[in-house]
């Protein structure tokens, strides 16, 4: 018990609120340092903290990746070789189609999420299936939006633009059809081995990279598809 | 003597209140919190959206600003994005999390703007295409 004799669960409340993060109080008082807490000399942090600290650096260089693309695509906007221009390409229906697709598959990511917090199976599978069904949908639209432009002659060997459009809008859809794999692997793994400790660190990952490439694609229907189709 | 082993927050006693937090996943909170969290992510994205769909087709927004409006209302929706869907915050868990970011926003930063201010001078003081080839021998 502490010096102030308050009832411990009393204490323990004032302790949390008036330091949430408890700063400063590690390395002191009865408890002593918390083993594996990543703080001062008591040990690496939980394999939990690390895998996801560790996928966000990955995550970070991936998008440094998309930003070579997107400036290739900055530099190449008006080298159109006399071809079409982004104005011409761009079919706003079927953006936001595509946009609010993405969105609602990164929402229902986030209600997986919580539902595997919370240990529910079913809710986790369902959630998981909603979004990889929205991600199917989002490729297929993109798919489809490639080859009705391939079918009028706009292919990436037709000028510097052309190029640097399918670079850029064909790797993010790349990343989602790859998620989607992932996605699938996830759902038999949640399915036969349950909530094992790796399996969740593999949901945090997933669930990450999903909402990632969710950003990219902020990125990718404000520059290339909206500002393109201004001018 | 701690009590942290009975709060109810916690699953199974792997996680600990003072461990700094991974992206994307938030420990203290119970299942509720995450709904919550996603309930307004959706919502603010929703509306940051179709903000974006609308000043790009109608004519709400003076002309030659609706460029900087649509990179205004698509950073928002990046931001709404890393608090409410990845659960990147201020707070002294996340400060590795934030360091980060802040690194890989300089990488894009700086890899962006070079390229266009680098290409745009060269393209600038390149000499144009016909005076080009008639110095070819």
């Amino acid at each position: 018990m502490s010096e102030t004799g308050l009832p411990a669960t009393v204490e323990t409340l004032r302790r949390v609120r008036e330091d949430p993060h408890r700063l400063g109080h590690r390395s002191h008082g009865s408890e002593g340092p918390v083993e594996g807490a990543g703080h001062g000399e008591t040990g690496p942090a939980s394999k939990r903290i690390i895998v996801g600290y560790g996928f966000w650096i990955f995550l970070l260089s991936d998008i440094v990746m998309f930003s070579c693309f997107f400036a290739a695509y900055a530099v190449m906007q008006g080298a159109t070789a006399g071809g079409p221009r982004a104005h011409d390409i761009v079919e706003i229906p079927r953006v936001a189609l595509q946009t609010g697709a993405l969105l609602l598959s990164s929402y229902t990511c986030g209600l997986s999420f919580a539902a595997t917090n919370a240990r529910s199976r079913l809710w986790t599978q369902v959630f998981l299936l909603i979004t990889g069904l929205l991600g199917l949908a989002f490729v297929a639209m993109e798919l489809q939006e490639f080859i009705s432009l391939a079918a009028q002659g706009i292919t990436p060997q037709r000028s510097g633009f052309l190029s640097a459009f399918f670079g850029l809008v064909g790797l993010h859809g790349l990343h989602v059809t790859v998620a989607g794999l992932w996605l699938a692997t996830m759902m038999a793994q949640v399915q036969v081995k349950g909530f094992r400790p790796e399996t969740v660190h593999r949901l945090i990952c997933f669930n990450l990279f999903w909402h990632a490439l969710d950003i990219v694609w902020i990125a990718i229907f404000t520059i290339v598809y909206l500002i393109g189709g201004i001018s | 003597m701690s009590h942290f082993e009975t709060d109810p927050h916690l699953f199974g006693g792997e996680l600990d209140h003072r461990e700094d937090h991974a992206p994307g996943d938030a420990p203290e909170e119970s299942a509720g919190h995450w709904v919550l969290n996603s309930n307004l992510g959706l919502i603010f994205s929703l509306i940051l959206t179709v903000a974006a769909f609308l000043a790009a087709r109608s004519h709400l927004i003076y002309g030659p600003a609706v460029p900087d409006a649509l990179l205004v209302l698509g950073v928002a929706q990046m931001g709404v994005h890393l608090v409410f869907f990845l659960h990147v915050t201020t707070g002294p868990d996340n400060t590795n999390n934030v360091l980060a970011l802040a690194f890989g926003i300089l990488v894009v930063f700086l890899i962006v703007v070079g390229s266009i201010w680098i290409m745009a001078n060269m393209n600038q003081n390149m000499m144009p295409m016909d005076q080009l080839m008639r110095m070819q021998p």
